[in-house]
């Protein structure tokens, strides 16, 4: 498959040089070496610009509620093992709105990769402050600058017990496609925070902002420590990494539910179910 | 002889009312009789003042009385709270030593549940088993259903734990034979043939096992929590994804997913939780995704009382979730209808691709019915999906006279879907298009409304013609109004009770009750939610409603008097 045949025809309705961009087209490339066809792969997303991702991708899209992406993704996994899932989320949608999916998501650690386009603010409802807002920004709601401590997606997952954090920079979509890639072979919970920038409402983390700042993580950097992986996820200011921060194999719920040995959920016969055993 | 026996077994949380009810419960079944038991008890795990109460009749029983014929307390504080209870002429079973009560003073019948218990099994512990051999004696019920029974509900359990209980339960027996006549106490004859002891939560989780429910994930809440413990005893069995969520909003976009993806889906909860799923309701109804939604509902507002009952979230299940959409509402009065309403609603759901609702409460989720096997029916299970290979122009939404577009399941089918919460074309991508938007509100609302209207089940009318009276309900009050109706005496009263309360049948409704004398609603809530809906929908206004709020089920005694005195608001 080229990234090509995931093409749709629905008119994209980002502004012209929106970060998102740089992540469909790295979403694109990376399905396209999945080797997986379109009608087997599922995009789930909730809302904001992120979630208008699924419909500019040709594959199964189920686009929800804000905040409430994980959990539909979630169900789908559970119900259709089988099919590959993915997740285009914003850090309002899956870090504010959707907090505690994304907490107890890790904790289930289905085999899903969650694209978090994270530009720092939010983009939708025109400039108001996201989680990810770093402190002393100004926007029309926090007119006195940002007072709250930013939420630290890659600590939090970390800490959390995530199999799989990564960050990538939607001006890298050819890094980022590897880390997608990469993210949809690890077997659990992947997270992916990617740097965005938004041209129209973040004017501080501009895309110089984030070049000037952002570096590759190289193959001196061994993602398999916690503890230093930690110390990497803290990294933030000056220098910002990029990469995979860290990964571990673990036990998905498909393998400690015994989902794995069954066949999925949706297809199975229900015409005739003998509930004469539980008549008792 | 009435033919028929009230017991009480009253106690802190954390004696076992609930296990040795239940053993009760299924001892009578053994006999041939027929039972219903409902349970009272405080949101608390250890102390207060809880009680089991079961009824027994050689005719089906379908609501509570108000007193005893036996009480049975388990503790000292029981006494004297439950005395105002007990039925003249009735027996009230208490441990003198135990409680420091005088010995020989009038009141009450001295039974050494505490000593019998420590003599035959070792322990003071298993006094409530003596107290299930006691009243297996006292009411003249050979000891063998006891003992079947208690080896039922101690299934899997070491095998001393069961020859304890028995040997407890024995002791019982045998003291209470040594005791006065136990014919006073006979529940009559029973009518023989096999039943189940079945809740509405344990009905509701069977039909959704068999209607092939495939993924359940709700949040832990009372009296909810029932069907998810039967649901998850079964989930290994019947392949079933049962899934604990972080929140209620969490389980109702869970199971939307799973719809979405092809299995068959149900989350439960109660009022509270309810709340939270209102915008995944309207999410289900968007995406045309199908999902059944229990409410089994508790007082309000805010936490109200986690463990008693109200029928209040009514005028909430109609409008629940923002924006305009097709729904059904089912409200069950009976385990059986529990079973077959749940049926419905998971074929519904998927044949209108929406989300159905059923309405339960506390009374009728875990009060309990012998009930026959051969009274819980379903139709055979269909399906509506395209799976496999699909026609290259396929479209989620497509427009046509019925509403209903054909749905492929992603990943089953070899087409790629889109779903989307926003306003979508026919393909399911994002529009703003003023004439799409007006056809797809059409189709999810004004189409299968009026298809579904055809199908809502008819109301249930007994002896409506000529009464005196016609009392009108939906959900649990079914048993109460149907036995009061049965055993009314000076006023001829007649019943209708609605299975299901949307879309209305308000034709049905209309023709029954424009002739009526008299009618009045049966309501567990303060605000006679239902004669505001069958006036809403039909244009009559009754009489008046026979309401109660207080956090208790009707008993029969109840509406009894209610009727007599006039007693409407």
């Amino acid at each position: 498959m080229n990234p090509e045949d995931f093409d749709t025809g629905d008119p994209i309705a980002w502004c012209p040089g929106c970060g998102n961009f740089g992540i469909l087209n790295a979403v694109k490339t990376a399905l396209a070496q999945s080797g997986r066809p379109p009608s087997q792969i599922l995009l789930v997303s909730g809302i904001g610009q992120a979630a208008k991702l699924p419909h500019y991708v040709n594959c199964n899209c189920f686009n929800g509620l804000h905040g409430r992406a994980l959990p539909a993704a979630a169900g789908a996994k559970i119900a259709n093992r089988e099919l590959t899932v993915l997740v285009a989320t914003g850090d309002g949608d899956c870090y504010g709105e959707g907090g505690n999916h994304f907490i107890h998501n890790i904790r289930r650690n289905l085999d899903i990769t969650v694209i978090v386009h994270d530009n720092q603010i939010y983009g939708l409802t025109k400039g108001q402050a996201s989680p990810t807002t770093d402190q002393g920004h100004i926007t029309k709601i926090q007119s006195a600058g940002v007072i709250l401590e930013p939420l630290r997606p890659l600590e939090l997952a970390i800490a959390m017990g995530a199999s799989f954090v990564a960050r990538g920079f939607s001006g890298e979509p050819e890094h980022l496609a590897g880390l997608i890639v990469k993210g949809m072979s690890h077997k659990g919970f992947a997270l992916i925070d990617v740097l965005q920038p938004c041209v129209s409402f973040n004017k501080v983390n501009t895309y110089q902002w984030y070049s000037k700042r952002v570096y590759k993580l190289d193959s001196s950097y061994n993602p398999a420590e916690r503890i230093a992986a930690f110390a990497k996820a803290c990294e933030w200011g000056d220098r910002i990494p990029l990469g995979v921060i860290y990964e571990t194999a673990k036990e998905t719920y498909e393998e400690k539910s015994g989902l794995d040995k069954r066949p999925p959920l949706a297809g199975a016969d229900i015409l005739n179910v003998d509930i004469n055993p539980a008549l008792t | 002889m009435k033919n028929e026996l009230t017991i009480r077994i009253a106690g802190e949380a954390g004696q076992g009312m609930q296990t040795i009810g239940a053993v009760l419960c299924r001892a009578f079944i053994s006999a041939g009789l027929n039972v219903f038991a409902n349970q009272d008890y405080m949101s608390r795990i250890r102390g207060g003042n809880n009680f089991f109460q079961l009824r027994v009749s050689g005719k089906p029983a379908h609501a509570p009385r108000r007193q005893a014929d036996i009480i049975v307390a388990l503790d000292k504080a029981s006494v004297e709270l439950h005395r105002p209870a007990l039925a003249a002429g009735g027996l009230l079973v208490a441990d003198a030593k135990k409680y420091g009560l005088a010995a020989g003073t009038a009141g009450f019948a001295d039974v050494p549940l505490y000593a019998l218990a420590a003599q035959a099994a070792g322990a003071e512990l298993f006094m409530n088993s003596v107290a299930c051999g006691f009243l297996t004696g006292a009411t003249c019920t050979d000891f063998k259903h006891a003992e079947s029974a208690i080896r039922r509900a101690f299934e899997g359990k070491p095998a001393e734990i069961i020859s304890k209980n028995i040997a407890a339960a024995k002791a019982g027996y045998d003291f209470s034979l040594q005791q006065a006549d136990c014919r006073g106490f006979a529940p009559g004859a029973g009518t023989g043939g096999e039943a189940l002891l079945l809740d509405g939560n344990g009905a509701m989780a069977l039909a959704a096992i068999k209607s092939g429910c495939k993924f359940y994930s709700a949040y832990p809440m009372s009296p909810s929590t029932g069907l998810m413990e039967t649901l998850a005893q079964y989930a290994e069995q019947f392949g079933i994804a049962v899934e604990q969520a972080e929140d209620e909003i969490a389980a109702v976009n869970m199971a939307i997913g799973a719809s979405f993806a092809g299995a068959r889906a149900m989350t439960a909860t109660s009022g509270g939780g309810f709340a939270l799923m209102t915008e995944g309701i309207s999410l289900a109804a968007m995406t045309e995704t199908p999902v059944v939604i229990a409410d089994m509902q508790r007082p309000a507002p805010a936490t109200g009382f986690p463990t008693r009952t109200e029928q209040a979230d009514l005028d909430f299940a109609l409008h629940a979730g923002h924006g305009e959409f097709a729904r059904a509402v089912f409200t069950p009065g009976t385990p059986e209808q529990a079973f077959a309403l749940t049926a419905k609603a998971f074929d519904t759901a998927e044949r209108y691709q929406i989300p159905v609702f059923i309405l339960s409460d506390q009374h009728l989720a875990e009060s309990y019915r012998s009930v026959r096997p051969s009274d819980l029916n379903m139709p055979p299970v269909k399906r509506y999906v395209l799976t496999g290979k699909i026609a290259p122009d396929y479209k989620r939404y497509a427009l046509n006279d019925t509403g209903i577009s054909p749905r492929a399941l992603p990943g089953l089918a070899d087409c790629v879907v889109y779903a989307d919460s926003d306003e979508h074309t026919e393909e399911g991508h994002i529009t703003e298009d003023a004439a799409v938007r007006a056809a797809m509100v059409r189709k999810r609302f004004h189409l299968k409304m009026a298809a579904l209207a055809r199908e809502t089940e008819k109301p249930q009318a007994v002896g409506v013609e000529n009464a005196d009276i016609v009392l009108v309900g939906f959900g649990s009050t079914y048993g109460v109004m149907r036995e009061a109706a049965e055993s009314a005496r000076t006023i001829k009263t007649g019943f209708i009770h609605l299975s299901q309360v949307w879309p209305f049948p308000a034709q049905e409704m209309e023709a029954l009750l424009k002739n009526a004398k008299k009618a009045v609603t049966v309501e567990n809530n303060a605000a006679g939610q239902l004669a505001r809906l069958i006036r809403r929908e039909t244009g009559i206004k009754l009489a008046g409603s026979i309401l109660k709020f207080d956090g208790r089920p009707f008993d029969l005694d109840y509406l009894a008097e209610a009727l007599v005195a006039g007693r409407f608001q």
